[in-house]
């Protein structure tokens, strides 16, 4: 028997599946952020340079891979809903934003947080931080384009029109931003990489990259799944859901 | 194909002709921004000086960015567009004839300008033909960026503050690169490797950008 790889491409099919698979992922998150913090902060090592101020990047380095890996994932689906026109696709798109977005502000966040005890301010423009401000701009401008229009198949489109320009100049900003940096900013401040890194410290900050990602996934099946209710409200499954008379 | 690319840009040129004062605006507007710096942050000639690029580039990119919404409002009210897609021209080279003529009527003033500008600026004889340079190969790349963002908000809620939002995010690298290429002459440095890479960018920006306008006008006039 062929397998019917679209079976899940249907609102309809894919709503209880969602449904399904959110605990699944919710809890993996919960038990993968639980052990990942305590690796963090009370089994890693104490670094002698940073003190411990540097376990922040338990939080931090996550939420900026999540950040630019959300947009990529973002656009991928928008694309697929442009070329095969699936509801389901844009519809991820959509519900992929704003955690994206949420993970940006995070990494920022974090970022100055740490960067105030270790650099002695809260905000450079240091080459990835800029872009990833540009990136958070990026988010927002996807969001407030699929806000503004008011019919859903056409915000969608024009969305992922946005989406892929963003992801075609995503590494041109990137590296602009850093030659640019470059070209600036004398020797004050340098984020190079630690030389070495305790491989508890990586254990912990890749259980973390691991609960986050579970999050994202449990949280954008949430959204999704409201979406799709939004969206399909005048389909009679949803109507027989909500127990509503047909 | 050819004779249908003169016709729309001959068509846009007119018709701005026409309408003088909706293009004037935006260059001065581009004038006054920049004039207000120096009443902003103090008249020392050397602190000018080091400002003078970002700032005439900042400006031209806010001016370019006003002048988005005219490329393809008053042709979607009026059916025009419409028409325009409906042609058995492919809608790619129509639109670059559009963005072609908006960018001679927005980008062209604004890099024949700006020198008069750095040398207000205290700007030296070599940046500023740098700066003219730089602004003859950056404003095309704002044109076409920004024809993307145009042709998304087109008959949207609200589009003029979400242009802004959609596109001055994408016009960092021709801000980093133009206003780098002045600053590396004035350095000393030599702005050749600025220029070619905001060349590169303009033949990229040439390539793919008509495709996703007019991906984005079908998608406005579906």
């Amino acid at each position: 028997m062929a397998l019917n790889w679209f079976k899940y491409s249907s609102p309809q099919t894919f709503y209880p599946l969602a449904g399904r698979l959110i605990p699944v992922f919710a809890v993996l998150a919960a038990v993968l952020g639980a052990v990942g913090l305590y690796i963090g902060f009370f089994v890693a090592p104490t670094d002698f340079q940073q003190g411990e101020a540097y376990r922040i990047i338990f939080i931090h380095v996550p939420a900026a891979w999540m950040s630019m890996f959300i947009y990529l994932v973002m656009a991928a689906w928008a694309a697929l809903g442009l070329i095969l026109n699936t509801r389901l696709s844009s519809m991820m798109a959509t519900a992929l934003a704003p955690t994206g977005a949420v993970m940006t502000f995070l990494a920022l966040w974090t970022g100055s947080l740490w960067g105030k005890p270790m650099w002695g301010t809260w905000w450079a423009w240091d080459a990835r931080m800029t872009s990833e401000l540009i990136l958070l701009f990026l988010y927002i401008g996807f969001m407030a384009l699929q806000a503004s229009i008011d019919d859903p198949r056409r915000a969608d489109k024009a969305g992922a029109i946005l989406a892929l320009v963003g992801a075609v100049n995503v590494p041109i900003i990137y590296f602009s931003v850093k030659w640019w940096n470059t070209l600036h900013q004398g020797a004050s401040i340098s984020v190079g990489r630690s030389p070495s890194m305790a491989s508890t410290m990586l254990l912990g900050m890749l259980v973390m990259a691991l609960a986050y990602w579970m999050y994202s996934i449990a949280a954008t099946l949430m959204r999704v799944r409201s979406i799709i209710l939004e969206r399909e409200r005048n389909a009679q499954w949803v109507r027989d859901l909500a127990g509503a008379p047909a | 194909m050819w004779d249908a690319f003169v016709a729309v840009f001959a068509r846009d040129v007119l018709q701005a002709w026409r309408r003088r004062a909706d293009w004037l605006t935006s260059i001065f507007f581009f004038v006054i921004v920049v004039s207000l710096f120096p009443l902003g942050v103090g008249p020392e000639p050397a602190l000018l000086r080091t400002m003078a690029p970002g700032v005439v580039w900042v400006a031209a990119l806010l001016a370019a960015m006003l002048s988005l919404p005219r490329v393809f409002g008053s042709d979607f009210a009026d059916g025009t567009l419409e028409q325009l897609v409906l042609t058995p021209h492919p809608l790619t080279v129509l639109v670059l004839a559009k963005m072609l003529a908006h960018w001679l009527l927005s980008g062209v003033p604004l890099a024949l300008i700006a020198p008069v500008l750095g040398l207000q600026f205290g700007l030296e004889g070599g940046p500023v033909g740098v700066l003219f340079a730089a602004l003859l190969l950056g404003t095309p790349c704002l044109s076409l960026i920004g024809g993307v963002g145009a042709a998304l908000t087109l008959g949207v809620r609200g589009s003029g503050v979400l242009i802004a939002l959609l596109v001055l995010p994408l016009y960092v690298p021709v801000l980093i690169f133009g206003a780098g290429a002045v600053e590396a002459t004035v350095a000393g440095t030599g702005a050749a490797g600025h220029l070619s890479l905001l060349a590169a960018g303009l033949l990229i920006a040439i390539v793919l950008a008509p495709w996703a306008i007019a991906a984005a006008l079908r998608i406005a006039l579906e």
